[in-house]
């Protein structure tokens, strides 16, 4: 063995070992951040770094990366509005990693509206929450190959009660991975 | 003179024979508000009937709560008549001056061993004592509802000068255990006086925007059973179905133009919903508006040469009507935060929409001339208003405590009743044109 030949394995090791500890420390801001990698996609990793988990479970839902805690799937939107409230830009940047994670993976996004309003514009609307959500994606490097999007308007209520409480769940959008 | 307290018991009984006599597949009609002056009185005399109908509703009730239902008639309540007259020499006018009858109908119905059922009926005006029509129905024993219409049009013209409308249909989407997994939708047909409903198209996906063609023999509707919006055509004499469009993204909206060749609908395949016209008979499509808002709910003018449709273009649903020989846009809704869904009454003259106030979503009346805004309703959570074909009533969706119901009022605001169904919650409804039905 060389001493030339040590240091590319221990850089390669390196390599692996942040990109592993990359992939973990998103949702884990008090994680020190990992030193920079020179070229992170240039091998195939060795065999596999044992830590590696699966990036979703049995139903195809996704785990928030690096954990087997459920990514929440399930976005919700004021009143009339379509745009994206700022709690829910985290978990939707882990969707966009998934995805760019998992090229073969497709998401279908729902929008849905409350029960107020006229029937068709409501699937408009509902569209557009889809649309938004699949637009930030996409800003985040996900190729649009990989996102469709449908509307129900406010045909498909997840509470069908007549009250805030019930519409303020139903004005939502769904990820639902396939 | 009768007083209000007897007509209001002439409505009563007319709620409760609505809900006593009607068939097992229908939506109850119940009238909740009659403004009781300035209404004709007239009286509908239990017309003679063969043993063939004796099971049946009197022909006479059919009549006489359809016109009451026009808020433009008092019928008189079968026992307060003085006499039971069923050919024109047993009518003696004084029996209905003494009651403040104004208009007196009879009739005879027979039915002939072949199955014909012929029906005679008279209009008279009492005051006059003159004999306004003397005519009779000729159709098929199995018509025999058909036949009470008829009659109730032909009244209502002879009196008011406008065409009746009794002998149109509804189509209305009844839903079933809406947002659980068991959730069932019917598109169901009517006549107008929720009577003899059947059942067009059945699914467990939604079902919406229901419009008729103008001839009456064609409906278009929004389906979901692909698990993505399109639009279908369906005949009602054979049931067949077409898909008409299922493009990427929304397919909705689909409104016959009136002479039948085009169809508005909503596309969003080009990434927003977007109003376009299709020609029916070579699948052709224009589009209409070109923006990055929604575009939605077109409807048309009675000439065909325009649209009228909601857009938020503005940053709020408003009503905008483009003229399609050279695309001018003018935006016709100025008063409040969000106005959808708009109808042109037949005269072009004037609007009805959905339209939020304070809050809360009523139909309202616009005249385009003169701007001014008036709520039809109030009823809250409205939406989908649908013409009759006479401009005189409309049809639209609400709540009452927390059932789809429907509920017709009428453009001059004097009557208002309401059509539950006891089976689920309906919506959606879609007034048919005039319809031929003998």
């Amino acid at each position: 063995m060389t001493v030339a030949w040590l240091r590319s394995l221990f850089v390669m090791l390196f390599a692996a070992a942040v990109l592993a500890g990359c992939q973990s420390t998103a949702p884990e801001p008090s994680k020190p951040a990992p030193e920079p990698v020179p070229t992170p996609d240039t091998t195939p990793a060795p065999p596999a770094p044992p830590a590696t988990p699966a990036a979703f479970d049995e139903n195809l839902n996704p785990y928030v990366p690096g954990t087997t805690r459920l990514l929440s799937r399930t976005f919700y939107f004021d009143y009339d509005r379509a745009v994206i409230i700022p709690d829910d830009l985290a978990a939707l940047e882990m969707h966009g990693t998934v995805l760019r994670n998992n090229v073969d993976v497709t998401v279908l996004i729902e929008g849905h509206a409350d029960e107020r309003g006229t029937r068709e514009y409501n699937l408009a609307l509902g569209e557009r929450r889809a649309d938004e959500i699949r637009k930030f994606l996409i800003s985040t490097g996900v190729s649009p190959a990989q996102i469709e999007i449908v509307s129900y308007g406010e045909e498909r209520p997840e509470d069908p009660g007549h009250n805030e409480a019930a519409w303020a769940r139903n004005r939502r959008a769904i990820l639902i991975y396939q | 003179m009768m007083g209000s307290c007897s007509w209001l018991m002439v409505l009563s009984g007319f709620l409760l024979l609505a809900g006593v006599v009607h068939a097992e597949q229908s939506l109850d009609t119940i009238i909740i508000d009659a403004g009781y002056d300035k209404q004709t009185k007239i009286a509908v005399v239990p017309f003679r009937s063969p043993p063939e109908l004796s099971a049946e509703q009197p022909m006479s009730d059919i009549i006489s709560f359809d016109l009451a239902r026009s808020g433009q008639f008092a019928p008189a309540e079968e026992e307060n008549m003085l006499s039971y007259p069923t050919s024109s020499r047993e009518v003696y006018f004084r029996d209905w001056r003494v009651l403040g009858v104004e208009y007196l109908v009879i009739g005879q119905a027979s039915i002939d061993m072949l199955g014909a059922l012929t029906v005679n009926f008279h209009l008279y005006d009492v005051f006059n004592e003159r004999e306004m029509i003397a005519d009779s129905v000729n159709t098929t024993r199995d018509k025999w509802r058909d036949a009470a219409h008829y009659i109730s049009d032909q009244v209502f013209e002879a009196v008011t000068g406008i065409r009746g409308a009794f002998s149109t249909k509804i189509l209305y989407v009844l839903a079933t255990n809406a947002g659980s997994p068991n959730a069932g939708y019917r598109l169901e047909m009517a006549d107008a006086d929720g009577e003899r409903a059947r059942t067009l198209f059945d699914s467990n996906q939604p079902i919406l925007a229901a419009s008729w063609a103008p001839d009456g023999k064609q409906v278009a509707y929004v389906t979901f059973e692909t698990g993505r919006p399109a639009i279908v055509l369906q005949n009602l004499a054979t049931g067949a179905r077409q898909v008409l469009t299922q493009f990427t993204g929304i397919n909705s909206s689909p409104v016959f133009s009136p002479d039948g060749k085009r169809m508005a609908m909503v596309l969003s395949r080009d990434g927003n919903p977007e109003i376009y016209v299709m020609n029916l008979a070579d699948r052709s499509l224009r589009r209409v508006t070109r923006n990055q808002v929604i575009d939605t709910e077109p409807s048309w003018s009675e000439d065909g040469r325009s649209i009228i449709y909601t857009s938020d273009r503005g940053g709020r649903p408003q009503i905008y009507r483009q003229d399609l020989t050279n695309n001018l846009v003018e935006r016709l809704t100025f008063q409040g935060d969000y106005n959808a869904r708009a109808r042109l009454l037949p005269d072009g003259k004037h609007l009805v929409f959905v339209h939020r106030n304070n809050g809360v979503f009523h139909i309202a009346w616009q005249d385009l001339e003169r701007d001014d805004v008036r709520v039809l309703t109030r009823t809250s959570l409205d939406e989908s208003p649908s013409l009759a074909p006479n401009g005189t009533m409309l049809i639209y969706a609400t709540q009452d405590q927390g059932r789809g119901i429907l509920a017709v009022v009428s453009i001059d605001g004097r009557v208002k009743y309401r059509l539950p169904s006891s089976s689920g919650d309906v919506r959606e409804p879609a007034w048919s044109p005039f319809m031929d039905t003998l």
